[in-house]
């Protein structure tokens, strides 16, 4: 099999991956960087980072990049797009940092209507700081800090912010997507290609959730944990676009 | 000249757009939200940026968003939204990000009250937020003052790549005084860091973790080799009547202006009092301090605040002097016959003995 | 020369007005001038008061506890701060809307019945133009003219409320001092 682009423009080459294997991060990371070659956004693109184990997503990616404090990073983003509409800004965040800590950011930002791009990672737990209970975390399952599994009267339910914000006005294009699978990732791609396409024709928010494998703090071999994202998680959150307002605006 | 009659929350305002200041974010808050009305009006008029953020937590983040594009960016607040902003002002001094915060100081802890207060001066000269770092900070005494400062705060910020503090209080942020505003500054320098797109170069990335911990030693002593620079260049501070003086009170902002009124009073029954106003707080007039106290031996701090300052003049002093300290906490404005109580009753004691 | 003056009456009464026009005017004399309005949760209804201090040299504390002059635009204000006025200081008040004046024999009480003026020239909501125009000929120290200059510079760009400003200002300067 040849590959039709084997190496990226804006990925970084001669560097060693600090993700997992089986980790779902590298996946999207290539796809983003494809999308910005394919689009030709490379040389205008500013990626905020979060806090989490892709705060080191400038290690790979080769466009301007910012790191974000703790679920600031819409907010950054916004300054960065208010200051230089010239500039292609997006987001790179997981479930920790848009929907616990950066809701706020999250929600005023997606109200705003903000010129810019989420790419949302919810892998259902906290990666870097070991396993923790996220707000997307499922049903019984268990972390570090649900070591019964997460009790829906003690420790709430999986939080669908991508739903919430989807119904607002000033978000045009929202899909939930994951990478489980050859199939799967092809349709990322195509969703991130939409949303970035959405800033570039100055139609507003777009925000892709996509759901990533995360074998270490699920303690499951990567093979199992790309089919607990199709047979499980994809059960909790249904993958589809949740709104598309691209032709009325 | 063409003198304004304006209020101090406007002139911090009127002043930034003239030294160029492209973008504001804040959040409402008294007493300072005069500042943010004023920009709401004036920058989008401009087809400048103006956004009412959701949180001081969020505005501080946008400001480090337009700050790293090399734009020259301001936000205001005052004492607990200040707060809030603590963790993004850390993250700019990490990122080595020029900025202004403008804290308009009411009373405290906690909600407080609206009322002038300086309450917040440890955290604006200790760094505030968390880590290794320091913010200049500019504590203006008049509006004239508030309009040279900030003007003046923009030019410290882009030199040194830092945040930069502008510390009043209610009463300075409310009251109205004539001014004379500096020019407006058509056009500023590129900034050589500024993320703008890598274009046809190399790709760049800010970030402020440092994982490897001798790399962020380095990051640490970088910073301090530049607030080095900063202590040896740009401490300011006012001198008022210390020649003769034989008693030498400190104080800066309202209760400077209030001190000085008190001097004028005592100085007519012949009570040699002068004033050292720092206008930087940090980094703090010390030296002149120290060199002071070879000859007079009483100094009285005046603070609104139960003594925060008084710590950086006992720094100074190194137990040369006595150092009398009156604070009135909590949102009470001291009067000048108060202050010329204390002097005279001071004085007097350095006469006895 | 220190002038302290405390001007105080009820949100909507355009207390602050008179305070902003007064100081403004100062400015454009050349003297040190300060104005201070109470602030936070003052709105229509509720109390507002501003203070100026107008001095040939720096102003040290924008605040007067103890006012040399009081200006108060109804009974609230004037019982709030009647107290406060300085021994030997001034005190004017809006004979329409106080009825009953504290006995202070070591102030000096004018009268001036501002909202009755406002009324006959076209609408009370002039009144304290009015009351400017009298504290204006009390204080002596800044020039009618000047206030009038301030005033077109603050309202310039509402022609007719500049106009009628400026007529209620004419008509309690030449009024003052008003009968009892």
């Amino acid at each position: 099999m040849k590959l039709k682009n084997p190496w990226p423009k804006y990925y970084k080459k001669d560097v060693v991956t600090h993700y997992c294997p089986g980790c779902g991060h590298g996946i999207v990371h290539r796809i983003v960087a494809e999308v910005l070659e394919e689009l030709d956004l490379g040389k205008r693109a500013i990626c905020v980072n979060p806090a989490g184990c892709a705060v080191l997503a400038y290690l790979y990616f080769d466009f301007d990049v910012i790191e974000s404090a703790h679920g600031r990073g819409t907010a950054i983003a916004t300054g960065v797009k208010r200051s230089r509409p010239d500039l292609f800004v997006f987001t790179y965040q997981g479930d920790g940092d848009l929907s616990a800590i950066g809701t706020a950011e999250t929600i005023h930002s997606a109200n705003r209507g903000e010129n810019i791009c989420v790419i949302f990672i919810n892998n259902a737990v906290y990666g870097m700081t070991g396993g923790q209970l996220a707000p997307t975390t499922l049903l019984e399952m268990k972390t570090t800090t649900t070591p019964l599994g997460r009790d829906p009267k003690y420790d709430g339910y999986p939080l669908h912010i991508t739903d919430v914000v989807a119904q607002f006005p000033g978000v045009v294009y929202a899909e939930r997507v994951a990478v489980d699978g050859p199939a799967g990732i092809r349709k990322t791609k195509k969703a991130i290609t939409t949303a970035f396409q959405t800033q570039v024709d100055g139609l507003g928010y777009s925000i892709i959730e996509v759901l990533s494998p995360c074998p270490t703090n699920w303690k499951l071999s990567p093979v199992d944990s790309f089919k607990w994202v199709t047979d499980v998680m994809m059960k909790e959150f249904p993958t589809g676009v949740l709104t598309d307002k691209r032709k009325k605006v | 000249m063409n003198k304004i009659f304006i209020s101090g929350n406007h002139a911090f305002a009127e002043s930034a757009i003239r030294a160029g200041c492209r973008c504001y974010f804040g959040y409402p808050i008294t007493p300072q939200n005069e500042l943010g009305e004023y920009m709401a009006d004036h920058m989008r008029r401009e087809g400048r940026v103006f956004i009412q953020s959701e949180s001081e937590t969020a505005a501080i983040n946008m400001v480090i968003g337009a700050a790293a594009t090399g734009s020259r960016v301001m936000t205001s607040s005052s004492s607990p939204g200040v707060s809030l902003k603590q963790e993004g002002i850390s993250f700019l001094a990490g990122f080595e990000l020029p900025a202004v915060i403008v804290n308009v100081m009411r009373g405290g802890p906690g909600l407080g009250n609206i009322a002038p207060a300086q309450g917040d001066y440890f955290q604006a000269t200790r760094g505030g937020g968390h880590g290794d770092y320091r913010t200049p900070v500019f504590a203006p005494a008049s509006v004239q003052e508030i309009a040279d400062l900030t003007y003046h705060a923009f030019d410290v910020a882009d030199r040194y790549r830092t945040p930069v503090m502008m510390l009043s209080d209610g009463m300075m942020g409310q009251m109205k005084e004539p001014v004379v505003f500096p020019e407006r500054i058509a056009e500023l320098p590129a900034k050589e860091w500024a993320l703008g797109g890598r274009g046809d170069g190399p790709s760049r990335y800010l970030c402020s973790l440092i994982l490897d911990a001798m790399e962020m030693e380095r990051h640490n002593w970088k910073l301090v080799r530049k607030y080095n620079e900063i202590e040896k260049n740009e401490i300011r501070f006012e001198e008022y009547m210390t020649d003769d003086a034989e008693i030498i009170v400190i104080a800066y902002g309202t209760t400077a202006r209030i001190a000085k009124g008190a001097i004028k009073r005592v100085r007519k029954d012949g009570v040699r009092a002068g004033m050292i106003r720092p206008i930087t707080l940090w980094p703090f007039p010390k030296q002149v301090l120290n060199d002071l106290a070879s000859r007079v031996k009483t100094f009285v701090v005046f603070e609104m605040s139960t003594g925060q300052m008084l710590e950086d003049v006992q720094i100074a002093l190194e137990g040369k002097a006595d150092i009398i300290f009156h604070g009135r906490p909590g949102g009470v404005v001291p009067t000048p016959v108060e202050f010329a109580r204390i002097i005279y009753r001071e004085y007097q004691k350095t006469a006895k003995s | 020369m220190l002038l302290k003056l405390l001007i105080a009456g009820s949100g909507g009464q355009g207390v602050l007005t008179i305070g902003n026009v007064l100081g403004n005017a100062a400015m454009l004399d050349n003297f040190h001038v300060t104005y201070l309005p109470s602030y936070g949760a003052a709105m229509r209804g509720g109390t507002a008061n501003c203070t100026i201090c107008i001095s040939d040299e720096e102003v040290a504390s924008p605040v007067a506890s103890t006012p040399d002059i009081l200006v108060a635009m109804n009974q609230p204000s004037l019982m709030t701060f009647i107290t406060r006025l300085e021994a030997g200081g001034q005190l004017l008040y809006n004979m329409d809307l106080v009825d009953s004046v504290p006995e202070r024999h070591d102030v000096d009480i004018f009268g001036a019945p501002v909202n009755r003026v406002g009324r006959e020239l076209g609408s009370e909501r002039g009144a304290n133009m009015v009351m400017l125009g009298s504290l204006v000929k009390l204080i002596k120290i800044i020039k009618i003219e000047t206030v009038m200059q301030s005033i077109e510079m603050m309202m310039g760009s509402k022609k007719k409320l500049a106009e009628s400003s400026l007529k209620a200002l004419q008509a309690g300067y030449d009024g003052f001092p008003f009968e009892k």
